[in-house]
């Protein structure tokens, strides 16, 4: 039996100062690495990429300016602006110029630019026109894959623009030996080394950046001895004063040595996080299991009486807080899809051991207890579920999931765990899985996973169906025939088979050629160094340098595709109640809701193909003409009400998320569409494509460039989130919701699934509200589902239920006695318990 | 073989994930008809055994269906992952499910079959050879016991209680499940120290019974009575304030050797 200490520690007033010192600004935008990688790169021309660097990292470590926050006890900022951040524009820079008068006005992650940033920004960033990772991705790729991209099939932006982060190194590694034991290992590698190897002059250099890398990370340290010294001789209060000197002590041996108190293990774990951010400009870079390579020290720390519980859990607090000091600034659209400034920073609690025992400890409650205290989105908590999960641990995760702060994140043990041994993971290592970003599992210090390569949206290949594959009246994707001329609705299936495979191709096009670009021009040997075997082999991470290479791109649209394709089974197929023909032209017509501009313009465009097409000529005046036509358009009354018919007919038919078998079950197939071809393909690292199904907040800007589709949903909403039901469509509940969703194959989308349900706190209300809430995470693990995370809602939300009823037909409210969907209640009990719900947050 | 799967009966709801009402995530059958006509009845749409039509947010729905035991079956074994994680199960209420006996037994056998527990919410307002029908598959029976006084309960509720209480004591003497008495407590009718008292007397009298629930008045169901074209017999009778009900509860637990809670 397991034994864990679970009572909760309150946080201290350093914690909430921390904070609002944290949060008084706007987060910032500064210049000085920007600056100091373009000296670098000056000056290092001529020298392999891998030096370049190394000599690059260490510069700007030499010379960045550095701060300690007030009252701080872990240390390392990477600007001077609390939550501000830096630029990379060995990456992209030319969206930032762009951007530069906008983005501290934008609607998603704003940031503050002064003028002088701009200007020497500017200044740095001619430096690399024709040197960045975008501009080679793009010269590697197809012209197709450049036309997909242009009509939204996907979106690679993530890594298109920026660094790959996504990994998980081993930390325990550094904990244990220090960068001075790294080193020594380095040079080990670099002494077995025969002049006559065939890759000699690769390994060598490789190892050579290594230990210059880790030089650098052991000298800005130093830097923070320094000045932590400096301010300790100048500080008046003698407990700062203390406070400060003992930071001094513990970055003059860690990281460069291993650590032997909690504390030294606290800081050397934050110099890692917070320098392979500043290496390369990767989000995701994730703790995973920081209960587990923590605890050692913590244990010892208690056991000989050196720290309480309460500091242990104070410095933790601490970390919590580094963690939103990290900050990252993104193109406009890309903010939109990872919208909230987040780094997904997931750091996982809870779980087994590598030989297979449940692994809860203090540390797995205090991390979840210190997401409580500070009440900040990173990092992104994760609970790893088994079936002997202690209830304690459930209990207090629960918890605080009620706080409605949207954390943590559930995974299933019991499904993750066979899924990673099928991709050839050993057990051992697929039991020690943590999870990156959002849900993507791995095994760290040994995976390059490339998860979260792209964004696919499978809605757009089932609109080529009903276009035979033009977009905006020019091709956009292969002919798969009139869709009038599909007699079967295996036809039909097999035509947006077709499509899926063809736009699939070209997504494994689009993620080779970028992953080829960062090979070749951004390359991280202070990374690699923490990634097994890439010393072994003398390749870096991003050369295949990895034990376990993966490419991850997610697929999202799920419910809108399994919805739209049992309305054209059942509709236009078995029933016969509309023709392939108008169910086309309803979709077209937006089912004669009207357009908005943008609509009106590609109906415009769609025309004016049809015009060419019959050999007419058409100007941009005749265009311009037909949109104003379009957007003023009154439709024919007869055919608004048909198409207005046919929208009813679709909203009466059974949607995935109801526990309704044949719908789950073509949603099951549906899924395979996009998983299973993916699997096929394989990347320059050696490694294969895996899919994950999951959105991040992608599903709603991108769901604006997918017109209506077959299942009702209207051109230019948001498309269905992760595999979740659509939005509003599961109306028997959360367990049938649950049974549903469990009904995909999550083991084959060993990349991740996302599974979003919305409660209401009063649903989780008391012990016995908890308690069903864990029962009913754990039923759906039963059932082999992955992933579960709840948006716990609150009063706003509910008003909004009244206002948009359709989209929160799912909403569980507990009424008097018992819980109900919020939606199917008279207004008079919707408005009381809204009232309720204003107490309960007055309280 | 399995014909009782083939019983059928009329429910007017089947709510899952019901995690208020009783232990665990459980699936709650609705049975419609009711031989009471409680005054507070939080659920008008259950009273009539005849399938009507009651307006519902402005369109009307209609209430009553009949079903299989099959047909139930198949939803409510559905949520099976969930009742053996959380301990919960099968309810039914009403309704009183007795007046459809057959119905009931079946529903309660077929979930035995399936391994899931079963409890019913119910007045017992049956010949008690009715009652016996149901107990061999009846994990926890959850009765109502409105008042103790015969004349009172007729004027609220339509009926006298004598067959009630004698159904209560015989239920406990069988030992063949748990039961947990249940007290509405509505204002004007029995929120009273008196009153409550001597329900709290009598469930403590009955052999095994241990625990007594306290349902606080509510008006949730106002709504449902202007969807049925039918007045609201509690007129505005105010819900009953949270000390009050804390206060019937200390003095239950103090006056008997009951567990008493506020709520299902």
């Amino acid at each position: 039996m397991n034994t864990y200490y679970a009572v909760p520690i309150d946080p201290t007033d350093r914690i909430r100062r921390l904070v609002e010192h944290l949060y008084a600004k706007m987060p910032e935008i500064e210049a000085a690495r920007a600056e100091l990688i373009t000296e670098s790169y000056k000056e290092t021309e001529g020298q392999p990429i891998m030096m370049r660097r190394a000599l690059a990292f260490a510069h700007i470590l030499e010379k960045i300016p550095i701060i300690i926050r007030p009252e701080e006890l872990i240390v390392g900022s990477s600007t001077i602006a609390p939550r501000g951040c830096q630029t990379y524009p060995e990456f992209s820079y030319e969206w930032l110029e762009a951007e530069f008068d906008t983005v501290e006005h934008r609607a998603a992650d704003p940031f503050y630019i002064s003028e002088d940033t701009k200007n020497r920004l500017k200044e740095a960033n001619r430096y690399w026109k024709g040197k960045t990772t975008s501009e080679l991705a793009s010269s590697y790729m197809a012209p197709e894959t450049l036309r997909a991209m242009e009509h939204n099939f996907f979106t690679p932006g993530n890594y298109f623009y920026n660094g790959v982060g996504h990994i998980t190194v081993q930390y325990y590694k550094v904990l244990e030996i220090g960068f001075s034991g790294i080193i020594k290992e380095a040079q080990a590698e670099l002494e077995a080394c025969s002049f006559g190897d065939e890759n000699y002059a690769k390994k060598h250099t490789f190892l050579e950046a290594v230990i210059l890398s880790c030089k650098a990370v052991i000298g800005y340290a130093n830097r923070y001895a320094e000045l932590a010294e400096k301010m300790a001789s100048e500080e008046g209060n003698p407990a700062r004063k203390q406070e400060l000197s003992l930071i001094a002590e513990i970055c003059r041996k860690v990281p460069e040595n291993g650590a032997e108190s909690f504390q030294e293990a606290c800081q050397s774990f934050w110099f890692v996080q917070q320098l392979l951010q500043l290496e390369s400009s990767g989000h995701s870079i994730s703790p995973g299991r920081f209960d587990q390579y923590m605890y050692p020290y913590y244990e010892k720390d208690l056991n000989s009486g050196r720290i309480t519980r309460e500091y242990a859990q104070e410095l933790i607090d601490c970390i919590w807080v580094k963690l939103n000091d990290l900050n990252k600034c993104r193109d406009e659209v890309s903010a939109e899809g990872f919208a909230g400034y987040s780094l997904f920073q997931n750091l996982i609690v809870g779980g087994q051991t590598v030989d297979g025992k449940d692994a809860t400890n203090d540390l797995s409650f205090m991390c979840i207890s210190a997401s409580k205290h500070v009440f900040l989105p990173q990092p992104s908590l994760s609970i790893r579920v088994w079936n002997r999960s202690p209830k304690d641990l459930m209990m207090h995760a629960a918890d605080l999931t009620r706080t409605g702060i949207g954390l943590p994140a559930y995974y299933n043990d019991e499904i993750i765990i066979p899924a990673l041994v099928h991709r050839g993971l050993t057990l051992e290592d697929a039991r020690d899985y943590n999870i990156i970003g959002c849900v993507e599992p791995q095994k760290s210090g040994k995976t390059e996973g490339w998860h979260d390569a792209a964004f696919f949206n499978m809605c757009r290949p089932l609109e080529m169906v009903f276009t035979n594959g033009y977009d905006r009246g020019v091709p956009a994707s292969i002919q798969t025939g009139n869709v009038e001329d599909f007699q079967t609705f295996d036809e039909f299936y097999d035509a947006y088979k077709k499509q899926m495979n063809y736009n699939i191709s070209l997504l494994v096009n689009a993620d080779n050629a970028i992953d080829m670009a960062h090979m070749t021009l951004c390359p991280l040997p202070f990374e690699s160094c923490m990634v097994d075997d890439c010393m072994k082999r003398g390749l870096s991470v991003q050369e295949g340098g990895a034990v376990y290479n993966f490419t991850g791109p997610q697929g999202f649209g799920i419910a809108n595709v399994a919805d739209s394709l049992y309305t054209v089974k059942k509709l236009v197929y078995e029933e016969k109640k509309i023709t392939a023909h108008e169910l086309k032209k309803a979709l077209e017509m937006n089912f004669g809701q009207g357009f908005d501009a943008i609509t009106a313009r590609e109906v415009a465009l769609q025309a004016a193909d049809e015009l060419r097409a019959a050999g007419k000529e058409v100007t941009p005046e005749i265009i311009s003409m037909v949109v104003q036509n379009v957007l003023t358009m009154e439709l024919p009354a007869a055919e608004k009400a048909r198409y207005e018919e046919i929208r009813d007919m679709i909203d009466a038919l059974p949607k995935f998320g109801n526990d309704i078998d044949e719908v789950d079950m073509l949603a099951r197939d549906a899924a395979y569409t996009y998983t299973k071809p993916l699997e096929t393909f394989k990347n320059p690292r050696g490694g294969i494509f895996q899919a994950g199904l999951y959105p991040v907040s992608a599903n709603v800007p991108l769901g604006a460039q997918t017109g209506a589709t077959p299942d009702g949903r209207l051109a230019h909403t948001p498309v269905a989130d992760g595999v979740s039901p659509s939005s509003g469509k599961d109306t028997n509940g959360p367990t049938a919701a649950c049974n549903s969703v469990a009904r995909l194959d999550h083991a084959i989308a060993s990349n991740g699934t996302l599974f979003n349900m919305k409660m209401h706190p009063t649903a989780m209300a008391g012990e016995k509200g908890l308690e069903s809430f864990v029962s009913l995470i754990q039923g759906y693990f039963d059932q082999k589902g992955m992933h579960m995370q709840f948006n716990v809602v609150d009063r706003n939300t509910l008003l909004d239920a009244q206002k948009h009823p359709e989209k929160y037909s799912g909403l569980v409210v507990r009424v008097a006695g018992y819980s109900a969907l919020f939606t199917t209640l008279s207004k008079s009990l919707q408005d009381d318990i809204i009232r309720r719900t204003e107490q309960a947050a007055n309280r | 073989m399995n014909d009782y799967l083939n019983v059928t009966g009329r429910i007017f709801d089947i709510q899952r994930y019901s995690i208020h009402d009783g232990a665990g995530i459980r699936t709650i059958v609705f049975l419609k008809g009711c031989a009471l006509r409680c005054r507070w009845c939080c659920n008008p749409e259950s009273q009539e055994f005849a399938i009507e039509t009651m307006m519902v947010n402005g369109k009307p729905r209609t209430i009553g269906r009949d079903v299989t035991v099959k047909e139930v079956m198949e939803t409510v074994g559905r949520d099976m992952p969930y009742y053996g994680r959380s301990g919960g199960g099968l309810t039914l209420s009403g309704g009183e499910s007795l007046l459809q006996p057959e119905f009931a037994a079946a529903l309660l056998r077929a979930a035995k079959d399936m391994g899931i527990s079963t409890a019913i919410e119910s007045m017992g307002y049956a010949e008690f050879e009715v009652i016996k029908t149901i107990l061999p598959y009846l994990d926890t029976y959850l009765m109502d016991i409105k008042h103790m006084r015969p004349d009172k309960h007729r004027e609220f509720t339509g009926k006298e209680n004598t067959r009630m209480l004698d159904n209560a004591r015989k239920i406990a003497e069988s030992r063949m499940c748990e039961l947990v008495i249940r007290v509405p407590v509505i204002p004007g009718f029995n929120d009273t120290e008196q009153e409550i008292q001597e329900i709290a007397a009598f469930a403590d009298s009955l052999p095994g019974v241990d625990k007594i629930h306290l349902l606080p008045y509510h008006r949730y169901g106002e709504s449902k009575y202007e969807g049925l074209n039918r007045p609201y017999p509690m007129g505005d009778a105010a819900m009953l304030p949270e000390e009050k009900m804390e206060s019937f509860r200390e003095m239950v637990e103090r006056n008997t050797a009951l567990i008493c809670k506020i709520g299902g």
